[in-house]
């Protein structure tokens, strides 16, 4: 590889940030308030995958648990957003020593909402990790069960099988745009911030050691890696993301409930990032995209002049998941750079080299 | 390269087999103990506390204990000859007791419980053969993740073939109650224990007196020695896969008539047989036993005792309770310890 190419291969990945940053300015005047809708739930999903994929694509770790972490921070964002006197106008009794404050502007809950989620990852991850192996996969699919109902049982706090409503926030700054119109930039300009995050924390000398526990624990200790740590680091910012996603889910939707967060959720979440593409950050946007609009797709074909049922969603799925692995473990987006590298070369790689995941 | 320790033998000058009597009617005593001794603490306790309305509660948490074991057993089972968790073995046993269901339509019980043990048998290898063979030598995690898909896939086909509406399933026993020695138990779950008892039985037996049950436990101890004597390693996995998906067959069987047949019905028994599975120590078939039957008889007391935690709180609260073991004991109560050499 020469000089200009290789600098050319430097400027794929922030030239195609600054078109899909474009694109994303330009879309609402192509679209109407539902499309607007689905697109803003494409960006959250972006923050949720990006978490899930730093967990899976990079430290090698599974959480069949993510479907909960976005309940926790949806239901963090609307409990603040709402305040104690806002809870208690609905009825609610929360117990006194739950910090609530008297409500906030919806925007300001996202950070919380990440803090609050990544300590209670913490929580979680630190004694399931230190079991090891694949016990952080079962402890998270069990915490993925046990959410709706432990919501549904502290009805005091959470409202119960009802939940909990919110009101759609007023756009700000007297913009003279719709508030579907605002919470689409604030979905996207979060989504991009969150991007550039894990952009940051994966190309330096934490992704390396993660990306070194991930295809090699034995020879990462070797290396001065310590992988506990690094682990534990990587759920909680995965967990952490997965939280500002669910802050923005319960704003945009203006509602939460247990039922929004079953554990299929959570599995649906997993199998996304996996389809996207692991290990590479451009897959969360393709796993979100696929999140949002594989099930609409999958039970009215696009092309076709029938309906499958409503099941055929789950099927799909499940046999892309297989298949992906099977076939092309990097997912979609390692399918797109293995086609600008065989244009060049008119070889396509199916497997990366260097990584089983990637 | 995980190479589990050899198990600490107790200071017992006796043959294995004495050993293992001695071992058993120890532990089957013990638990009679800590049971007695639970209901004493729960005689200060509990107001309205009557024995026979105790050892009814520890009956029922057997019955379902016995079904958390068959599911338990059976991830153990592909977990020592394969080092994987298979998460959709749940769906699996969903899917087959969705074909009983079908077939009990045209027939009567008994027959077609056995003819879907028969067909969960060849779905079970024919799954081992086409979809985990091609990822055997990969990374677990990618293991993992295709049998996740699996698991999507057939809780989706479940709900297209079969509707998601929830059904009635038929039980073999009776829906009475009868009376042992003035506890009141209900006879559906002396019979789901006694159908468990059977298998594990036959299980057993198996492994232990057939030849072909022997070069199934040299596989799962070391698949390249087994394969330099001449076994077929990959047909003896895919014969555990198969036998793997009859125990959840009978595991959904005995499970659907109290449950319900619904698309989701094994997701929660499935969390529950994890559960008993690492409680015992993952790779321990006895361990998954007596894991399932201990975890079956906590929740009951917990849930039943416990007001806190009531009815919808028990799977929170097993979970707390493995935690706690696990971080005291990593390797489960009948597990090996790993060690890893480089």
């Amino acid at each position: 590889m020469n000089v200009v190419d290789r600098n050319l291969g430097r400027a794929i990945g922030p030239a195609l940030f600054l078109a899909a940053a474009v694109l994303v300015i330009l879309l609402p005047r192509f679209m109407g308030e539902f499309r607007l809708l689905q697109f803003t739930l494409v960006a959250i999903y972006v923050i949720a995958l990006l978490g899930l994929n730093i967990l899976t694509g990079y430290s090698g770790q599974i959480s069949l648990g993510h479907g909960a972490f976005v309940g926790v921070g949806a239901y963090t964002a609307a409990l603040l957003s709402l305040g104690r006197p806002g809870l208690e106008a609905f009825q609610l009794d929360p117990p006194s020593w739950i910090p609530l404050g008297d409500g906030m502007r919806p925007i300001f809950t996202i950070p919380i909402a990440a803090l609050v989620t990544g300590l209670f990852g913490l929580l979680i991850g630190v004694p399931a990790l230190r079991l090891g192996g694949i016990s952080l996969a079962l402890a998270t699919l069990a915490i993925a069960v046990s959410f709706p109902i432990v919501m549904k049982r502290f009805a005091e706090v959470t409202g119960g099988g009802g939940g909990i409503n919110l009101n759609l926030p007023e756009t700000p700054f007297g913009w003279d745009i719709s508030t579907r119109h605002w919470l689409f930039y604030e979905a996207w300009v979060t989504a991009g911030i969150v991007f550039l995050a894990a952009w940051l924390l994966t190309r330096g000398r934490i992704g390396r050691a993660w990306r070194a526990i991930r295809d090699g624990e034995v020879a990462a200790v070797s290396s001065g890696v310590n992988p506990a740590l690094y682990k534990t680091f990587a759920f909680g910012v995965s967990a952490a993301f997965a939280g500002a996603a669910g802050a923005l889910l319960a704003i945009e939707t203006a509602y939460v409930n247990p039922d929004t967060f079953p554990v299929g959720i959570s599995i649906l979440l997993l199998a996304s990032a996996v389809i996207g593409g692991l290990g590479s950050l451009a897959g969360a946007v393709f796993g979100a995209l696929l999140y949002v609009f594989l099930p609409i797709y999958a039970q009215k074909p696009p092309i076709f002049s029938f309906e499958f049922a409503d099941q055929a969603p789950g099927v799909v799925f499940g046999v892309f998941l297989i298949v992906i692995m099977l076939l092309l473990p990097g997912g979609v987006a390692h399918f797109f750079r293995a086609l600008v590298v065989a244009a060049r070369t008119g070889r396509f790689r199916r497997r990366s080299r260097t990584s089983e995941l990637a | 390269m995980a190479i589990p320790a050899r198990p600490a033998l107790p200071a017992l000058d006796v043959s294995p087999a004495v050993r293992t009597l001695i071992l058993g009617l120890g532990g089957f005593l013990g638990s009679i103990a800590a049971l007695v001794l639970i209901g004493l603490v729960l005689t200060q306790t509990e107001e309205a506390f009557t024995w026979s309305g105790y050892w009814q509660q520890v009956v029922s948490g057997l019955a379902q204990g016995a079904i958390f074991a068959s599911l338990a057993l059976a991830l153990v089972l592909i977990y020592r000859a394969t080092d994987i968790l298979n998460f959709a073995q749940g769906e699996m046993a969903t899917f087959t007791t969705y074909i009983a269901w079908s077939l009990m339509n045209h027939m009567s019980y008994w027959p077609a419980f056995a003819l879907t043990l028969v067909l969960a048998f060849i779905g079970g290898a024919a799954i081992e053969r086409t979809i985990i063979r091609p990822v055997e030598h990969r990374p677990e995690i990618v293991v993992v993740i295709v049998t996740i898909g699996l698991l999507i896939a057939l809780n989706g086909l479940v709900a297209w073939i079969w509707n998601p509406e929830v059904k009635a399933f038929d039980s073999p026993f009776p829906n009475r109650t009868t009376e042992i020695g003035g506890v009141v138990v209900a006879i559906q779950d002396l019979g789901v224990l006694g159908v468990t008892l059977v298998t594990v039985i036959l299980l057993w037996a198996f492994f232990r007196f057939t030849a072909l049950g022997l070069v199934m436990r040299a596989v799962a101890n070391s698949q390249d020695a087994s394969r330099l004597l001449g076994v077929r390693v990959g047909w003896m996995l895919a014969l555990g896969w198969g036998l793997a998906a009859v125990l959840g067959a009978i595991a959904g069987m005995m499970a659907a008539p109290s449950v319900f047949l619904d698309p989701n019905m094994m997701l929660i028994i499935l969390i529950y047989s994890f559960a008993a599975a690492v409680l015992g120590g993952i790779d321990s078939p006895v361990g998954a036993i007596v894991g399932g039957l201990v975890l079956g008889v906590l929740i009951n007391l917990l849930g039943t005792y416990v007001d806190f935690i009531g009815g919808d709180l028990r799977l929170p609260a097993a979970l707390v309770v493995l935690l706690i073991v696990l971080l005291i004991r990593p390797q489960g109560l009948f597990g090996h310890k790993v060690v890893r050499r480089v």
